[in-house]
């Protein structure tokens, strides 16, 4: 297996599975925060907060550096969101697929072989692009484009490209420092021990 | 926190029992064309529809509502969107509040975009409720064609979940007994924690699923059959049908309003 | 019936510079059963992954052979996984199975039966010959639920036996079992134990336990492994514990025989800390507690799983709020779980079951400033704390280490020393000595015994039997849960 270095290892997909069911529980948190304290932000500020909805993306390519990952990843948290319940419903099933492939293209452009800094950044910004878009279309449709739905695309890609990219970035740091990733090239980087 | 995935519904009921993978479809050929439009009238029908056919699949109306609640949030959200940024503030004049007049248009926008969020969500709503995840996963690699390890893998994953929501409670716990905060703005240090408990977790059962042969390149068998059949093929007919004839009944009444334009 | 030969074998992992096990030169007959021993970090659980075939290649780097009936573990395990079924034919070569300690992270599936079938899946078995075996082999660990039993329902000692029967399902021809009791209470333990003698005759069997006794009537060869290469002992276990027993326990395994002598208090306890009237939490306490501790008092609390005991240890340390009665402590008017977090620490340290949970920083000596620094104490005084726990408790190496990284003893420690951090004149801990070696366990106990002489009162909740002999002054046995139980336990299915 090791000669194929594209196929999914039992952890990869374990590993990013659980990622996923994290994230799920974590959108399910966001969404409560998003529809109840931050409404006093109104729109299009409070799509700051956007990232957090495409941090399961970037984070699961980080980590797992094959093929899909992105996809796989933010497709189950989202489907896993929609289980236990949001107020987004039904439609995460379609638009998180739609925006963990933007994510994906990125990563697939860069042949799968970088993950750096701002490889994850564009892939995060990209991932809140689609997402951002569809939203103007789907739920936003009828407001106007000038004070809402360009500055919310705006806010909400850049909320991406720091919560999903940077964000991912760190989080990946951390995580590899508490020997958890050690199976994994991000947690390879840590001194021998 | 409690998190659990089994479903509520009378397993027996015509069409809880049918294929996982056709009810899924289902939900998705009955609302992706309605959100092709933003007038009030189809989300109207669909509901209708929705709500009629929610005995069939053997869930009663007090359970839906438990498990529809958020969607409460997220309409009372969309509403204060519209009324701040409507593009169309035609019709009768109602409230005089300077830029954010309300008007007629104005709050029939805003009921178009509440109802269609509820005729979109409760499909997906009614699905999880009545399907278990084993169950779904077993058709999906055998009625869909998913990958199976990845399938598998997920549903894996999927049975920490009540575990993660404990941990969740005991993190809290633990915090305030070291003295440090708890409440939002342990959030993200509570959440790393989380994380990192989950991801050793998985890394040992990754281990344990090899040790029973999980990267083995045999075709997998099937312990559990799932069978797709002519009444799961019906009702995909059955909900695209439905969507059809939803969206031209908006179309000859002259509200339709595509979402692009 | 599987043999094994291990020459001149040894694996370092990958990102490490030690080898975890290295010059093992060893053969097991087929049929043997060999308890394997080694003080902590001597390389026995690695030894059973590399047998399990569960090191692949880019994992590490490997020296010298394993051989399983001349087969390499990872080539068996694939052969064996990749020989389909094909009717007529016997089962296909050496099969080896495993059972590790966490029954939580065995279990794959929602269901019972769905989990032990799901080893029979993988490996291609038809399917109308998977659910006779599935049934074949619940009935040989004696489980004693219907095969949709959710297995989110399963105690630890249940879950542990359904992990057996997922492992026999396959009918190695190898069983490794790698502390298969140790995350389990004493009844869970037995249970389990009860399930691998009645399964135990089909396989050869290499068992890694360091609670020797619980061991040892499964077992008829010992072979000891040395920290840093090679192997100390091998034998009949009476031979092996005669001319190395001593050596053993100084090492932290517990070999029978090896008592250690009581720490009792002194003098009787003086004024009283914290008084419980009447608690009960929900369904999660349900026969009202009432005691009180005294400073310089050990105060032991058992009782079967299920009873609560973990939860009064969370009502104790002022983190959860009693549903019924009341908790009065240190002579304040209000209950400890209306304290401020700060107050709580000065009067009250928990240390819970799981030391990561306690976790809130990314080094050793950040996590035991924590406290002091909260307090406002100043940075002299907490370098001062800091430094003398690292000491105390044997961390001063690891100061700079990733908590997480720790090993399940030094973790332990490190819990226990943020809790001192505060220095709490109460302290109360939830099985503080679980899964911990003899060595750990005297450090532990021989601490808590000091605390306790310099007038702090201490609240353990434990299924150890030992500790309780050798530190608790008095116990507080939790009633049984069929006594004051009269529902059974709810099912999820």
């Amino acid at each position: 297996m090791a000669s194929n270095s594209n196929r999914w290892r039992t952890i990869d997909i374990v590993i990013a599975s659980i990622v996923a069911v994290a994230f799920g529980v974590i959108f399910w948190a966001w969404n409560l925060l998003w529809n109840g304290p931050a409404d006093a932000i109104p729109l299009p500020g409070r799509a700051v907060l956007y990232g957090m909805w495409l941090v399961p993306a970037v984070l699961g390519a980080l980590i797992v550096r094959k093929p899909g990952a992105a996809f796989y990843t933010l497709t189950i948290a989202s489907l896993v969101s929609v289980a236990i319940g949001t107020s987004w419903g039904w439609t995460l099933v379609v638009q998180g697929p739609l925006e963990a492939l933007g994510a994906e293209l990125i990563f697939a452009v860069f042949a799968y072989r970088v993950y750096n800094l701002p490889v994850a950044m564009l892939a995060g910004a990209t991932a809140g692009v689609v997402a951002s878009v569809y939203d103007a279309f789907v739920w936003y449709g009828g407001t106007s484009w000038a004070t809402l739905r360009i500055p919310y695309i705006l806010i909400a890609s850049a909320s991406a490209l720091v919560v999903a990219g940077i964000g991912s970035v760190l989080l990946v740091r951390a995580l590899a420092q508490t020997g958890v990733l050690d199976r994994f090239p991000a947690g390879r980087s840590r001194a021998l021990v | 926190m409690t998190l659990t995935l089994q479903p509520v519904a009378d397993p027996a009921a015509p069409l809880a029992r049918r294929n996982p993978v056709a009810k899924l479809a289902a939900a998705l050929l009955f609302t992706l064309p309605l959100v092709a439009t933003l007038d009030p009238l189809t989300p109207t029908l669909a509901l209708v529809i929705e709500l009629t056919l929610l005995p069939l699949f053997g869930l009663r109306y007090a359970t839906l509502a438990r498990r529809a609640w958020p969607l409460v949030l997220a309409a009372i959200g969309l509403i204060v969107t519209m009324v701040l940024f409507a593009a169309d503030r035609g019709g009768a004049l109602l409230l005089d509040l300077g830029p954010f007049d309300i008007t007629t248009d104005v709050l029939i926008s805003a009921l178009g975009l509440v109802l269609r969020l509820f005729a979109i969500a409760l499909p997906g709503v009614i699905v999880f409720a009545t399907t278990d995840p084993t169950d779904l996963a077993d058709a999906l690699v055998q009625n869909a064609k998913a990958p199976p390890r990845f399938a598998i893998g997920a549903l894996a994953a999927l049975r920490l979940l009540p575990l993660l929501g404990e941990e969740w409670q005991m993190l809290t716990l633990a915090r305030r007994a070291r003295g440090v905060d708890s409440g939002i703005r342990a959030f993200p240090a509570t959440a790393f924690a989380l994380l990192v408990g989950a991801l050793r977790r998985g890394g040992r059962l990754a281990v344990a699923m090899d040790a029973r042969g999980f990267d083995s390149s045999v075709p997998r068998t099937y312990a559990r059959r799932q069978v797709f059949t002519g009444a799961d093929a019906l009702l995909m007919i059955g909900a695209l049908a439905l969507a059809a004839v939803v969206l031209t009944t908006t179309i000859l009444t002259g509200l339709f309003r595509p979402i692009i334009g | 019936m599987s043999r094994v030969e291990l020459r001149s074998f040894g694996w370092r992992h990958a990102g490490r510079r030690a080898w975890a096990v290295r010059d093992v030169d060893l053969t097991i007959e087929h049929s043997e059963r060999v308890l394997l021993l080694g003080p902590s970090g001597a390389g026995k659980s690695t030894l059973l992954a590399a047998l399990a075939g569960l090191l692949p290649d880019d994992s590490g780097e490997q020296a010298g052979q394993a051989l399983i009936d001349g087969v390499d573990p990872r080539a068996a395990r694939n052969r064996a996984a990749s020989d389909a079924w094909p009717s007529g034919r016997g089962e296909p070569g050496p099969g080896v199975g495993i059972v590790f300690q966490d029954p939580q992270t065995q279990l794959v599936m929602a269901r019972s039966g769905d989990d032990v079938a799901f080893g029979l899946e993988n490996r291609g078995v038809p399917a109308r010959d998977i659910w006779p075996r599935v049934s074949d082999a619940l009935d040989r660990v004696g489980f004693p639920y219907p095969i949709t039993r959710s297995t989110a329902a399963l105690s630890g000692g249940e879950a542990q036996r359904l992990a057996l029967a997922g492992v026999l399902a396959l009918r190695p021809t190898l069983l490794l079992l790698d502390e298969p009791t140790a995350n389990l209470d004493p009844a869970g333990a037995e249970l389990v134990r009860e399930a691998i003698v009645r399964s135990r005759d089909e396989a050869t069997l290499i068992v890694v336990e360091h609670r020797v006794a619980e061991a040892l009537p499964l077992v008829d060869r010992v072979v000891v492994l040395e920290p840093g290469g090679g192997i100390r002992a091998d034998g009949a276990p009476e031979v092996v514990f005669a001319a190395y027993g001593d050596r053993l326990a100084a090492d932290g395994v517990w070999v029978p025989g090896f008592a250690i002598p009581p720490l009792k208090a002194a003098t009787p306890a003086t004024g009283e800390l914290i008084r419980a009237e009447e608690v009960t939490v929900g369904q999660r306490l349900r026969a009202p507690v009432t005691m009180a501790v005294g400073a310089g008092e050990v105060l032991a609390v058992t009782g079967p799983n299920g009873t609560g005991k973990s939860t009064l240890a969370l009502v104790l340390g002022g983190l959860l709020a009693p549903g019924g009665g009341a908790v009065t402590a240190f002579g304040d008017p209000r209950p400890p779980h209306k304290w401020k977090a700060e107050t709580l620490t000065q009067r009250i340290g928990s240390v819970f079951q799981n030391p990561e949970h306690q976790f809130v920083t990314a080094r050793v000596a950040d996590e035991l400033a924590v406290g002091p620094r909260r307090l406002g104490r100043s940075a002299a005084a907490v370098q001062e704390t800091v430094d003398q726990l690292l000491e105390r408790l044997r961390l001063t190496k690891l100061a700079q280490a990733n908590p997480y990284t720790l090993s399940g003893g030094e973790a332990r420690r490190l819990s226990v020393a943020t809790a001192l951090a505060t220095a709490p004149r109460l302290l109360v801990l939830d099985e503080p000595t679980f899964g911990q070696d003899r060595r750990t366990w005297i450090e532990l106990v021989t601490l808590l015994a000091t605390l306790r002489d310099d007038g702090h009162a201490v609240v353990a909740v434990t299924h150890d039997d030992d500790f309780v002999q050798t530190l608790a002054d008095r116990t507080l046995p939790l009633g049984s849960p069929k006594l004051n139980d009269p529902l059974p336990r709810r099912r999820r299915q």
